[in-house]
């Protein structure tokens, strides 16, 4: 191999298709290369659920030839890429982390899977994740915790850590998310990566395993804003396969990258700063707001009332929507299935408590109990109720200011094991990102600097449909820093 | 609030899982702790406000009612264990 080609893993997404383009390398080249990082630098991170090596492969040989006749190819041709274990990959494992469906192949690709390899990206694998993106720290998966490039000790941060530890440790340079609760967003930040969760609706949920419907939003993990950009304009769109598919007219999410920050004006949420927030966090995240101001953006304190109460409402509603759409897990039609069953209700009971983890059967559990007969009322339809009262104290903020900035998590990444046994500490951690889902809108996370050698993330939070505005304010931020080049030593 | 072992087997039960009996104590401690974390809710003063189930503002979109899917019968059974004369096989459930 070349010296060249010995690099390729360190270059993002757009610098890729340059050097593609250019004839630099083949296709065939580049999915080589990074098919043996994986296997030498990747060994011991656990990034991976499946591996596609012989497919990817194929899809490069393809991409070369493409390449090689001239003329129009699609925007991502021979561009590697890794998607989240619960994204439905036709002939291809799709287990969502879980022993329910460690034997599943899916018949059939999801859109977002679809509409990437149409583009002509190359898919490496699928990455692991939180059972069922259940999970803030990747320590629920049925196939081990995955590890944090940073320090092998730490979690990197879940639902879709797997995809983000591949990016952050130059495995990948992009990979597919998935974000209810902050599941892209949290692990992007733990891991120095840039994520982002678009506006509910934006990107189609078909063939993309239910969690919780009216959170459920599909995204992607970058090494920059640029490339995020790329890939986005790529997955969003309208779906008739989808019901809450957004009819939305999709814009040019790359042309806007170089709007001036000039002008914006960026809210400062006054309950982000109160108890909970690590002072070096906070520390880092106010310098990289005094960066957007000295290009010429404002900003503006406003206040979300409700926001302390966006952890709970979660805790009721997600759980309620979990409860449901788990309940196709029957052991009858696809997954895990109990042996020697002496009834229906046995096959049933003793399907699920075999193939489900802790966490899952907790949020099952949960969500049942809130909808029970006669908890209903004072649970799942006050959480709503609420929900409307945190969308609303958005809505009133975003009369005033564009873009919302603040912290993505309270702290850098926690030790592996640190918070298994108490869910209520590991579901707070989630209490920066939960706001966007719970309101629908768009949230991204953007790595701001280092706290004793762990990266931090700022979080950019926008109206519905302004992924223009979050995308465009982080590339800025990402032509005047470098946190989001630094590389977890070692890799 | 607490939950009782005898509620939180109910809710196991309409969620159609078992409790090993030596995880009960387990489940019983983490899912009274989430109960009452959920139940900072009710001092939220909420009266008149309209629940909300859905980010989106808009109205249940409607296709016309035309097939659009091909047989795939074969491929979609694939995934089961339990199969005969391209029937899922399930315990009996009448006599």
């Amino acid at each position: 191999m070349s010296q060249v080609n010995a690099a390729l893993h360190l270059r993002t997404l757009c610098e890729l298709r340059a050097g593609l383009r250019d004839g630099e390398f083949s296709a065939t080249e580049l999915t080589e290369a990074l098919l043996s990082r994986i296997d030498s630098a990747g060994s011991e991170l656990n990034a991976f659920i499946t591996l596609t090596g012989e497919q990817a492969l194929a899809t490069a040989r393809d991409a070369d030839k493409a390449l090689a006749r001239g003329g129009d190819v699609g925007p991502l041709t021979g561009l590697p890429i890794v998607h989240k274990d619960l994204f439905c990959t036709r002939g291809v494992l799709t287990t969502c982390g879980s022993h329910i469906l460690d034997t599943f192949v899916s018949p059939y690709d999801a859109a977002v899977v679809e509409r990437l390899a149409n583009a002509g990206a190359v898919m490496l694998g699928k990455s692991n994740m939180d059972e069922f993106a259940m999970g803030s720290s990747n320590e629920t998966s049925y196939f081990g915790d995955v590890k944090n490039p940073w320090d092998l000790s730490l979690s990197p941060g879940g639902s879709s850590g797997g995809s983000a530890v591949a990016v952050a440790a130059r495995l990948v340079p992009a990979a597919t998310g998935t974000d209810t609760g902050g599941s892209i967003r949290q692990p992007a930040a733990l891991t120095g990566t840039t994520g982002i969760k678009p506006t509910y609706g934006r990107v189609s949920r078909y063939g993309m395993v239910a969690f919780a419907s009216s959170l459920d939003q599909a995204g992607v993990i970058t090494r920059s804003a640029e490339d995020a950009a790329l890939l986005l304009g790529i997955m969003a769109g309208f779906d008739e396969r989808d019901s809450t598919s957004s009819q939305e007219p999709v814009p040019d999410y790359s042309a806007a990258l170089d709007r001036p920050l000039k002008g914006l004006r960026v809210g400062i949420v006054r309950e982000h700063f109160d108890e909970g927030l690590d002072e070096e966090n906070e520390r880092l995240v106010k310098a990289a707001v005094a960066v957007l101001e000295e290009q010429g953006a404002t900003t503006v304190e406003v206040s979300l009332p409700n926001i302390n109460l966006s952890v709970p409402t979660y805790y009721v509603v997600a759980p309620a929507e979990c409860s449901s759409n788990m309940s196709r897990f029957d052991g009858v039609r696809f997954g895990h299935r109990a042996e020697n069953p002496v009834d229906l209700m046995d096959l049933y009971c003793r399907t699920r408590s075999e193939g489900f983890g802790a966490e899952v059967k907790r949020r099952i559990m949960t969500g049942t109990y809130v909808l029970s007969a006669g908890y209903y009322d004072a649970y799942y339809l006050q959480a709503q109720k609420v929900r409307q009262l945190i969308s609303q104290d958005f809505k009133s903020a975003f009369e005033q200011v564009d873009v919302i900035a603040g912290p993505t998590t309270p702290t850098p990444a926690f030790a592996l094991g640190d918070k298994t046994d108490d869910p209520i500490t590991m579901y707070l951690n989630d209490i920066y990102t939960i706001g966007a889902n719970l309101a629908g809108l768009p949230g991204m996370s953007i790595p701001c600097g280092l706290v004793g050698g762990l990266p931090v993330g700022l979080q950019l939070v926008g109206p519905q449909f302004s992924e223009e505005t979050l995308l465009s304010c982080a590339h800025q931020y990402q032509q005047l820093t470098d946190w989001h080049k630094e590389i977890p030593e070692g890799f | 609030m607490s939950l009782s072992k005898d509620q939180v087997n109910d809710i196991a039960k309409l969620a159609r899982l078992t409790i090993d009996a030596n995880e009960v104590d387990d489940v019983v401690d983490k899912l009274s702790r989430i109960v009452a974390f959920v139940d900072q809710l009710q001092a939220a003063p909420t009266d008149g406000v309209v629940p909300m189930a859905h980010p989106l503002n808009t109205s249940q979109r409607l296709r016309p009612d035309t097939v659009t899917e091909s047989d795939e019968r074969d491929r979609y059974q694939a995934n089961t264990s339990s199969l005969r004369d391209g029937f899922y096989v399930v315990p009996k459930v009448i006599d």
